[in-house]
């Protein structure tokens, strides 16, 4: 049983100075997911029944590998934003926290940089 | 993780039920929680019949009545009975509200009353706020000034001092925390709603020069970001107060800063 008084529980180590930057962050990418995901779902519903080379070649176009770019660099940041909030919100263990944040940024970037790696690739003719 | 499920010493069962008054035709049944530290028992809901005949028209009268015509080891606190004082907050019903501003006919059925969710309990329905003080005290709720003091008061206009209404009304009676999840998962870390209302209401005093300190003190992702705008604590608040709005705003200050 700790006797430390209620006063110093709660300033405890004290403010962390930040989180600012992950809320502009969260709303930031948010709003450019409208747009970017609004694209997507029509560049996915135009390509219903295409052949692969018929993909390949819309995804050879600049403009349209660079939007898929920014919605794979956005959603997935927006994603582990989000992730992030939950994990902060339910996981209490410092260990276990400490790993599931981990585990959210290596699992966020390695599904942008997959998403990345495959866009270019079929952008760029592979 | 977080609780969802109750420990097993805190597993509500069936307590006592109280005889019906004798020859009252007009009864409501009063389910209460219960809970001593004198004992090991676990808690239980007794079941009081009052004669609403012979009682005032609030929750509170009805308790009041309880503890001195039927039982009076009920414990609850209270003072003010006119929602002033903030100490007669509790569940009534499902809701966290005063039991002195809560009508008995505003309630249908059985009027069920358990003590403020998630807190410690002292006894019956006296929960144990030291951490929802001490909490405010981190957030200095008091005028903090570098200029020399004036002779006479510190000025302040009609437009900037009606920037506190509706915050300077806040009673601290905490239903507006304990509805909130995110206090309860969190509440050693994040202030909670009627905790960072008060901040607020310190933060847009056109008097007060410490403002970016105040921020930084609150610049967290506990103390302050763990808001996620529900709104619970708009519903619940007795006064009908906005801290989810006071909230929004400190959010908005802490944009501005860097924007």
């Amino acid at each position: 049983m700790s006797m430390r008084t209620p006063l110093g529980k709660v300033r405890g180590l004290g403010s962390a100075k930040s989180g600012t930057e992950h809320f502009w962050h969260q709303r930031m990418t948010a709003v450019a997911n409208i747009p970017l995901l609004i694209f997507l779902v029509y560049f996915c519903v135009s390509m219903v029944g295409a052949t692969r080379a018929e993909m390949a070649d819309a995804i050879a176009n600049p403009l349209v590998a660079l939007m898929l770019v920014f919605t794979i660099i956005s959603v997935t940041w927006h994603m582990r934003l989000g992730m992030q909030v939950i994990i902060e919100d339910y996981v209490h263990g410092e260990g276990s926290k400490l790993i599931c944040l981990l585990g959210n940024t290596f699992f966020s970037l390695a599904v942008a940089l997959t998403g990345l790696f495959a866009v270019l690739k079929i952008s760029f003719g592979g | 993780m977080v609780e969802l499920a109750l420990p097993k010493n805190s597993q509500v069962g069936e307590g006592k039920i109280w005889p019906k008054p004798e020859g009252a035709s007009n009864t409501r049944e009063f389910k209460v929680y219960r809970w001593s530290p004198d004992d090991d028992a676990n808690p239980q809901v007794d079941t009081y019949s009052v004669d609403l005949d012979d009682c005032g028209p609030m929750v509170l009268d009805a308790l009041i009545k309880i503890k001195n015509e039927i039982d009076p080891t009920l414990t609850f606190r209270r003072s003010c009975r006119e929602g002033i004082c903030g100490s007669c907050a509790m569940n009534i019903d499902g809701t966290n509200t005063l039991a002195c501003t809560r009508g008995i006919d505003e309630v249908d059925g059985d009027v069920r009353i358990y003590p403020l969710p998630h807190m410690p309990v002292v006894k019956d329905l006296v929960p144990d706020l030291s951490q929802f003080y001490a909490q405010h005290r981190s957030i200095e709720p008091w005028l903090k000034t570098e200029t020399p003091e004036p002779r006479t008061e510190w000025k302040q206009s009609h437009q900037d001092r009606e920037k506190l209404d509706g915050l300077y009304e806040c009673i601290l009676c905490a239903c507006c925390s304990t509805s909130c999840p995110s206090y309860w998962w969190n509440g050693d870390r994040y202030l909670g709603p009627a905790i960072l209302l008060q901040a607020y209401r310190w933060l847009i005093d056109s008097r007060d020069e410490a403002t970016g300190e105040r921020l930084d003190n609150l610049e967290d992702p506990f103390r302050l970001y763990r808001c996620h705008t529900i709104m619970n604590c708009s519903k619940a608040c007795p006064k009908s107060l906005n801290p989810a709005k006071a909230i929004a705003e400190i959010k908005k200050m802490m944009v501005e800063r860097r924007v």
